[in-house]
């Protein structure tokens, strides 16, 4: 690419132009965004270009801010988990979990959460992973004329929702996770209808894997474009589906064992030049991966309480609270004052759809935070894309942003 | 493991590590401003340090920060208070959190500032990831980063007065983003 000069727009300098006959050309400022149906949620790109190739860009988030940590700060530590729910709405689940790590990391409860509700937290877990990932891989190769697959990855994301919803009364917004535990025990027929319903998803990602893996558009599209190194990629703090299309095989699952993840057998799936055709293959073959993690927790899930036996952290069951004086008190306190935590901080992580989810509580001891940080990886992710964008075509940067799968609550806060 | 990250820094720097914890399993270095720059340095390049993932980074706000103690033996454990933060200390507290895939240890790194002086050097130097973040940062709590490349607001807009997360500024507070036309009627 020749040197750039920097002109005014609509003035063209003509003696600056060089000898070997090159159209005159200026750069432009072009906004992509805040609201634009490439740009998932909203967020705004201020392009610098060159004809149609990107020189400089500003890569705006924050239209999204709801203020998380500071209505946190606010609410009881069991008013927060709606809270997390908005932060990334695709897969709200892995919130929930997260979130409720951390308390119960500053409670010393990690390891007194019943079997059965660590088993369910990485079943819901790893439905919400698939249904992240079928959201971005569907909306990006809508955002590249492959209508098809998006419609057929959303129709398979519903079935997953109502799931969820039959499990916790809402579509999106679960708030299913409690501290200590989840919030009730898996409907009856969970088992069956989560079987059957995997099966159904492991044809229809055959079915897209055959419209995209060979199609020559959508492999000029994704395949070269937006290659990152590992070190930089390191450095940049990519982490999830990203990070592992660079090469590097960090997964929190594997890395820091949570929850069940060490009894489960699963593979870690990386790439090799960390394009987006990497970031694709590597999504695909993560849904595998946690289909095969929820056959192997719904086959060995133990019967058993779901939530942690401990009156200080778990709310009285109804039929206590509505017939004796104590149960009730304990209920009142426990929805007016929350749970008190001891004072400290701790720092809990989780892989998230997107990467490494964590929460930073500092807590005094009463029953709101002083403080809660949450690591979103969208927020870390969206900041390589102005580094990856760089020299790249303007309708690169959907393919590129597609795969980054920014999240607008999550980034945003 | 971990253990030893902590040893080595107070062995390199000795003076300038005011202390280190490691509760909940997480390891913490309360690092002084002015070597900051020097114990992330070390942090990063050398091969058995060698913490090349950058977590995260954020600021605590202390201000009227009382510490309750709930004893775990009690059911609904009525709080007492052993002591309010004294009047001299620090009012914030850097939070950096670093990893390293290599050797898969990881570290927190304190670094108390005051009030009157609320500035440190910036590690975007180090880690490009601390350049969103320190802007987070600086947008939410106020800390200059002296050195950033680029020190904007990044979630609020720039009209907006005042930094959202710290303990003073008011839950209630609104600062409706409104452009007026005035007309002479």
């Amino acid at each position: 690419m020749a040197e750039i000069k920097k002109l005014v727009l609509g003035r063209k300098v003509v003696e600056d132009l060089d000898e070997d006959q090159e159209l005159p050309h200026e750069l432009m400022t072009v906004n992509m965004g805040p609201s634009h149906p490439a740009m998932h949620g909203t967020v705004r790109i201020v392009l610098t270009v060159d004809g149609e190739r990107v020189v400089e860009s500003d890569v705006q988030p924050g239209f999204l801010h709801r203020c998380f940590e500071k209505e946190s700060e606010y609410a009881t530590y069991t008013q927060i988990f709606p809270y997390t729910d908005r932060l990334n709405y695709i897969s709200p689940m892995i919130n929930n979990v997260g979130y409720a790590m951390a308390v119960e990391k500053l409670l010393g409860l990690t390891d007194a959460v019943p079997v059965r509700a660590q088993y369910i937290r990485v079943i819901v877990s790893e439905i919400s992973r698939i249904t992240d990932h079928l959201t971005c891989v569907g909306a990006s190769a809508m955002e590249l004329g492959a209508f098809t697959p998006f419609l057929y990855f959303l129709k398979a994301r519903e079935w997953l929702f109502e799931l969820l919803e039959e499990l916790s009364g809402a579509r999106l917004t679960y708030s299913y996770v409690r501290i200590g535990g989840v919030v009730s025990d898996l409907t009856p027929d969970f088992n069956q209808r989560l079987t059957d319903l995997l099966d159904k998803i492991d044809g229809v990602m055959l079915e897209v894997e055959g419209l995209l893996n060979n199609n020559r558009i959508f492999r000029d599209r994704m395949e070269g474009v937006g290659p990152f190194s590992a070190a930089e990629a390191l450095s940049f703090g990519l982490t999830g589906p990203c990070l592992r299309a660079c090469g590097v095989d960090y997964d929190v699952r594997k890395d820091n064992p949570y929850l069940v993840y060490d009894r489960l057998e699963f593979d870690v799936p990386v790439g090799t030049a960390g394009d987006c055709f990497d970031r694709y293959l590597v999504r695909l073959e993560e849904m595998r991966q946690s289909i095969r993690m929820l056959r192997q927790a719904m086959r060995d899930i133990p019967a058993g309480p779901v939530i942690v036996d401990d009156p200080r952290v778990a709310l009285p069951p109804k039929k206590e609270a509505y017939n004796t004086i104590e149960a009730m008190i304990r209920h009142f306190k426990h929805i007016v004052d929350g749970i008190r935590v001891p004072p400290g901080e701790a720092y809990a992580w989780c892989e998230g759809g997107n990467g490494e989810l964590g929460f930073f509580v500092v807590a005094d001891g009463t029953g709101r935070p002083w403080k809660c940080y949450c690591r979103s990886p969208s927020l870390i992710n969206t900041q390589t894309v102005s580094k990856t964008i760089q020299g790249h075509l303007i309708s690169d940067v959907v393919p590129i942003f597609g795969m980054i799968n920014m999240i607008g609550g999550e980034c945003d806060k | 493991m971990a253990r030893n990250v902590l040893d080595a820094l107070t062995a390199k720097f000795g003076g300038a590590i005011l202390e280190t914890s490691s509760a909940y399993g997480d390891d913490v270095a309360v690092v002084k401003r002015e070597s900051l720059l020097d114990v992330a340095g070390f942090l990063k390049s050398d091969p058995a340090m060698a913490f090349d993932l950058p977590c995260y980074c954020t600021c605590v706000d202390y201000l009227g920060m009382e510490m309750l103690t709930v004893s775990p033996t009690t059911p609904l454990a009525v709080p007492s208070i052993p002591s309010a933060l004294p009047p001299e200390a620090p009012r914030y507290a850097m939070v950096y959190e670093l990893r390293s895939i290599k050797h898969r240890h990881r570290v927190r790194l304190k670094v108390p500032l005051h009030d009157n002086d609320l500035k440190l050097p910036t590690l975007s130097g180090l880690w490009a990831a601390f350049n969103w973040l320190e802007r987070e940062t600086y947008d939410m709590y106020g800390v200059a980063f002296e050195g950033h490349p680029d020190l904007r607001r990044i979630f609020m807009y720039d009209e907006f007065i005042g930094h959202p997360l710290r303990k003073d500024y008011p839950k209630e507070r609104r600062q409706p983003l409104v452009r007026r036309e005035w007309t002479d009627e």
